[in-house]
């Protein structure tokens, strides 16, 4: 099974690789790559990392060898469907506003006794990172076909939506750039890949609706937390801190934005 | 009246009210915040050669950062004060050359890479100037966030007038437009003289394929 969805991976990628190369128009490669996306979607990889993580959500582990099932994400103590279109919120046990993944920490540190700053410290892809990825692939599928519908009544929540919208704006490094630099007009290209502007509901719906995804391009499923760090990489900045208020101070910025849209996650990028 | 014109005017009257609300709610650049700030400081740890020096900002990044009062009419003041602070930093080229070797520029506005923290400090930086640009048509994977560049000295002619201005433009491009979304090429040290001159060629060498 795993071998033939490898198999089809791959003849689609080629396929698709031919026809890039034998048209002539910058429009009619971007066609092709939605074509392939088409492809291949009914079998996103990301299943893979969700039924991972279904085990490993059920599963005790951690110090307290307990599971994660009283896991409250929002919507009541072990209640996961529905919970990642509403996030980031405010907690009142935490009186923080989290978004998926440092909400998560907060149950395996409260439930399981694991300890955040390992999470934090580890890289991407690897050791406890790839238990967060599997399981934030298992919570958001149980979203997928939610509006997204995320709140800024509290205080709190309305503070963070204000310091992500300065934060998306917020120019530094030997380039200049901010998030606006690439996301602040409408139909605009980096080389060939469009750019959703997540100033507007219909861009950030495009953006924040369609991450967590898999990508094709490095074969590994990417949380939000790793999207947005990837961003900043090429934006030239130093290494934002995982689950840091800065990145879910920019998770609320463009969810909140994206209010009314659809939860398409997981995604299927490039 | 009849009731399209009554429709209009209303129309108008409701724009010119929106109008004066948006420019009277902008008298100045957004105040310090030092939630903000310290949020920020907390949220980046530097990596390799991505230090914490860069979120420092300079008086352009500070000022372009918040757009709605960049783009002000109150902004305009500090906007051609920004402009000439950036005009006055560059460097006309030292052998007084401008047009270096165009097919050298064409590898150096093809790569994007470098000055992230995973390169390393030699690591050469790429001017990625088709991540927003199109040059030459036969690259059919270009960017759209800048202007083509296509003919770009069929159409403008080889003057000094025109060279002297793209020489200014692509080693800082806030010097005419404060806010532009093209890095400063010279400033930050991105790209060096000779590459400069090679960039230039790609656009302003009459036997570069863009001018064909």
């Amino acid at each position: 099974m795993q071998r033939n969805f490898t198999l089809g991976l791959v003849s689609g990628l080629l396929v698709t690789l031919m026809s890039i190369s034998s048209s002539s128009y910058a429009q009619n490669a971007t066609d092709d790559i939605a074509k392939y996306r088409e492809m291949i979607a009914d079998g996103n990889p990301s299943e893979l990392y969700e039924a991972a993580g279904e085990v490993l959500w059920q599963q005790p582990a951690g110090p307290k060898n307990a599971s994660l099932e009283k896991c409250d994400l929002g919507l009541g103590p072990g209640v996961v469907k529905g919970a990642a279109a509403q996030l980031p919120r405010y907690f009142k046990d935490t009186n923080q506003v989290q978004d998926l993944e440092s909400r998560l920490m907060t149950c395996m540190q409260k439930l399981q006794g694991r300890d955040p700053q390992e999470m934090i410290d580890a890289p991407f892809q690897k050791g406890p990172k790839k238990d967060m990825e599997a399981i934030v692939a298992y919570v958001v599928t149980l979203s997928k076909g939610d509006k997204i519908k995320v709140s800024t009544n509290h205080p709190k929540e309305k503070e963070m939506y204000e310091l992500g919208k300065r934060a998306f704006f917020f120019q530094g490094g030997p380039m200049d750039f901010s998030c606006a630099s690439c996301h602040g007009e409408d139909g605009k290209r980096i080389r060939l890949q469009d750019l959703p502007n997540i100033t507007t509901q219909k861009g950030a719906a495009l953006g924040w609706g369609y991450w967590p995804a898999y990508r094709v391009s490095s074969g590994q499923f990417w949380t939000m937390q790793q999207r947005l760090n990837d961003c900043y990489r090429q934006q030239r900045f130093p290494f934002p801190i995982y689950g840091s208020d800065l990145t879910v101070a920019i998770s609320m910025y463009m969810a909140k934005n994206a209010n009314g849209g659809i939860v398409e996650t997981p995604g299927l990028k490039r | 009246m009849t009731m399209k014109n009554m429709k209009s005017l209303l129309a108008l009257s409701i724009f010119a009210v929106a109008a004066f609300v948006i420019q009277g709610s902008v008298s100045a650049q957004q105040a310090n915040n030092p939630k903000f700030n310290k949020m920020m400081k907390d949220g980046f740890r530097a990596d390799g050669i991505a230090g914490l020096d860069r979120i420092d900002q300079d008086a352009t990044q500070k000022f372009c950062s918040d757009p709605v009062f960049a783009g002000s009419k109150q902004g305009e003041k500090m906007r051609e004060q920004i402009q000439k602070v950036n005009m006055n930093s560059i460097k006309q080229p030292s052998d007084g050359k401008y047009i270096g070797d165009w097919k050298k520029g064409e590898a150096i506005a093809q790569s994007g890479r470098g000055a992230t923290w995973t390169d390393k400090a030699d690591t050469p930086i790429g001017g990625g100037c088709y991540n927003c640009h199109q040059i030459d048509k036969k690259e059919i994977s270009y960017g759209t966030i800048g202007p083509t560049l296509w003919n770009y000295g069929k159409l403008r002619g080889y003057s000094p007038e025109v060279i002297t201005y793209t020489w200014n433009r692509v080693n800082n491009s806030k010097a005419y437009n404060a806010c532009s979304n093209m890095p400063r090429f010279a400033h930050f040290k991105l790209l060096n003289e000779q590459q400069l001159q090679d960039v230039m060629a790609l656009l302003l060498d009459p036997d570069s394929p863009v001018n064909q």
